[in-house]
């Protein structure tokens, strides 16, 4: 895109410009998303609970209290307790804000419309949102105030012991498409919902639950939310923030709730693939052109959106469905429960892909492949050897 | 106004930073500050890891050494949360044996870091000569299905500062771990190829390694459990 902008513009305006877009339509995301998502907490937590929650505000189903709660917030005062730390108080809400937002930047929303392609994808979201309990750690540490360091350590060993079970849970997508290109994985299940990954066979069924437990956990939701469960803590890590700086914490929990939702659509949902190939039924592929192309992946946007926006729906569902965890009881989640079974998992997917007969899991196989198709003849000749032999045995 | 190599500008800005914090790492007195200090620093240096196209060593800086930081800041906080180990001051015998110490590793890696004979070709790579290099090299191939960039080899700002697109590093490091060298399937002769297993052993002595200190570390924390009485 740059390129092509460079023959009107001066190219390092190009660069800029290009690159300025780029993270204002990202912004986009923790901005209008926390909005959005706020105002469907309240409604469906209000119907969970069997009351009606905002519905003046903006005419029908309070629409536009979203509007309101964000007026309030920025216009609160910004209050600093006289013991805290000033410069890290300060900035620890924009170190959670930026590493959530940071997740998003490797985040493919279509085919092929991503901040950055990265090969490694999977891997740079996971490490970038684990940067994000830095912002709690720090802002518990910086209030000078216990219910804030207590929800802090809380969350740190919460975070430490989750990162685990959740890599092992994105390992078993990467094993089958053998990439970590999100790209690469989104478009490898092309085709009708029986091509998604969590329907690839029995393992990656578990493991997708397995994931969205974690996730959950991860960034720090109920029934995992302890580091600011209110009845303990008042507050937890935000008991001293208000007004804009609290803002930005919420924003940064709605970003990577959005984050993680978008993960588990690409590794396990299609990405942006709808149930049934309808752009490619009608046509809307590159091979017809860009305009085509553009508006293909354009519907694959709203469905990626949609997704996500189903999978934040079902955490807000889990939030006020089931009472909040004791630590010991989260810690045992993870450690006896989650990590076993993604193992376990992981071991079984490993052994479906690669045991089975009739080439059920070899979808990787033309992945590999391109590193060997300009090598000598006979490297090829013998992953072609490979792959045929294991369809026959399957034949058999 | 000129064209600004983009490349260029980021590696100081990065460099700048990376540089800046490492020594607000040594001069502030507060363990958490100092940890805070640190991430930046070693953030900083992911970023010029992914400026050199190097995406998975900077993903991994990010996951291990920025991750990794997170103990020790939890270590800060817990110390120093309330008590004496508020600030740490260091004392003049202290400032000396660390100047030695680093100055020793400053000429050690200056000299190194000057002397490496060269980094890139030096001018933009003209498509021809990538398209050779990619016979050779084997890291660009062809593009599967619609588009995924497969630029290969180190990301060359062309002559308007323009970075190419993204390398791909991740899955020839992968396939070298798993015992092929997709990267040197052209250099080695006919005859050694069957032996040629990549970095096969290393990656398992280290896993068997990993998987040791694993049980130990779950040995030496678990309750330990007195012997019943007779």
């Amino acid at each position: 895109m740059a390129e092509a902008l460079a023959n009107y513009l001066w190219p390092w305006l190009a660069y800029l410009s290009v690159g300025l877009l780029q993270c204002v339509l990202l912004l986009l995301v923790p901005f209008v998303g926390a909005m959005f998502f706020v105002w469907v907490e309240r409604k469906v937590s209000a119907r969970i609970q069997d009351r009606l929650g905002p519905t003046r505000c903006g005419g029908k189903f309070g629409w536009l209290q979203l509007l309101a709660d964000g007026l309030k917030l920025i216009t609160k005062e910004d209050l600093r307790p006289g013991d805290a730390d000033a410069v890290l108080f300060r900035i620890a809400p924009y170190i959670s804000f930026c590493a959530s937002f940071a997740a998003l930047l490797a985040l493919p929303f279509s085919n092929g419309w991503v901040a950055q392609n990265l090969d490694v994808g999977v891997f740079f979201i996971l490490a970038v949102l684990g940067l994000e309990v830095f912002g709690v750690i720090l802002a518990g540490y910086a209030s000078a105030s216990k219910w804030s360091l207590f929800g802090a350590m809380r969350e740190a060993a919460q975070v430490v012991s989750y990162e685990v079970p959740l890599g092992m849970c994105v390992v078993v997508p990467v094993l089958i498409t053998g990439s970590m290109n999100l790209v690469t994985i989104g478009q490898m299940q092309a085709g009708f919902f029986t091509q998604w990954l969590v329907f690839h066979d029995p393992f990656t069924f578990i493991t997708f639950w397995v994931y969205f437990t974690c996730a959950t956990a991860s960034v720090n939701r109920a029934p995992f939310d302890l580091a600011e469960a209110e009845s303990e803590l008042v507050a937890g890590f935000h008991t001293e923030y208000s007004g804009f700086r609290w803002l930005a914490f919420f924003m940064a929990e709605y970003g990577s709730m959005f984050a993680v939702s978008g993960l588990a659509a690409i590794l396990f949902f299609g990405g942006w693939n709808g149930p049934i190939p309808i752009t490619s039924m009608l046509g809307l592929t590159p091979e017809n052109g860009p305009v085509l192309a553009w508006i293909g992946n354009l519907l694959g946007l709203f469905n990626f959106i949609f997704k996500c926006v189903l999978g934040v729906t079902f955490m807000v569902w889990v939030r006020w469905t089931l009472p909040r965890l004791r630590i010991d009881q989260v810690m045992q989640v993870c450690l006896k429960y989650c990590t076993p079974i993604a193992a376990v998992m992981f071991l079984g997917a490993t052994c479906w892909t690669y045991l089975l007969p009739g080439g059920v899991g070899l979808r990787a196989m033309p992945y590999a492949q391109r590193y060997v198709t300009s090598a000598p003849a006979d490297a090829a000749a013998e992953l072609d050897r490979i792959a045929t032999t294991r369809v026959a045995r399957g034949g058999e | 106004m000129g064209p600004i190599n983009w490349h260029t500008f980021f590696f100081y800005l990065y460099a700048l930073v990376a540089c800046g914090f490492a020594v607000a790492v040594v001069i502030s007195t507060s363990i958490v500050r100092m940890a805070l200090y640190l991430i930046v620093a070693l953030g900083a240096t992911a970023g010029l890891f992914f400026l050199a196209g190097a995406d998975f060593v900077g993903a991994m800086q990010l996951m291990i050494y920025v991750g990794g930081t997170l103990v020790l800041l939890i270590f800060g906080v817990m110390l120093t949360a309330q008590g004496p180990l508020v600030s740490l001051r260091t004392t003049g015998g202290d400032w000396i044996v660390a100047m030695l110490l680093a100055g020793c590793l400053a000429a050690l890696l200056i000299p190194a870091g000057l002397t490496v004979s060269s980094w890139h070709t030096g001018h933009p790579v003209t498509t021809a000569e990538k398209d050779a290099q990619d016979v050779q090299t084997v890291l660009v191939s062809t593009t599967i299905a619609h588009g995924v960039p497969t630029a290969g080899g180190l990301p060359d700002a062309d002559s308007n500062g323009i970075p190419d697109k993204q390398p791909i590093t991740a899955a020839p490091l992968g396939m070298g771990l798993l015992g092929a060298r997709v990267d040197k399937l052209g250099d080695v002769p006919e005859a050694l190829r069957p032996g040629m297993s990549g970095y096969l052993l290393p990656f398992e002595v280290i896993s068997v390694h990993l998987l040791v200190v694993l049980v130990g570390a779950a040995y030496l924390a678990r309750s330990k459990r007195r012997a019943p009485n007779r």
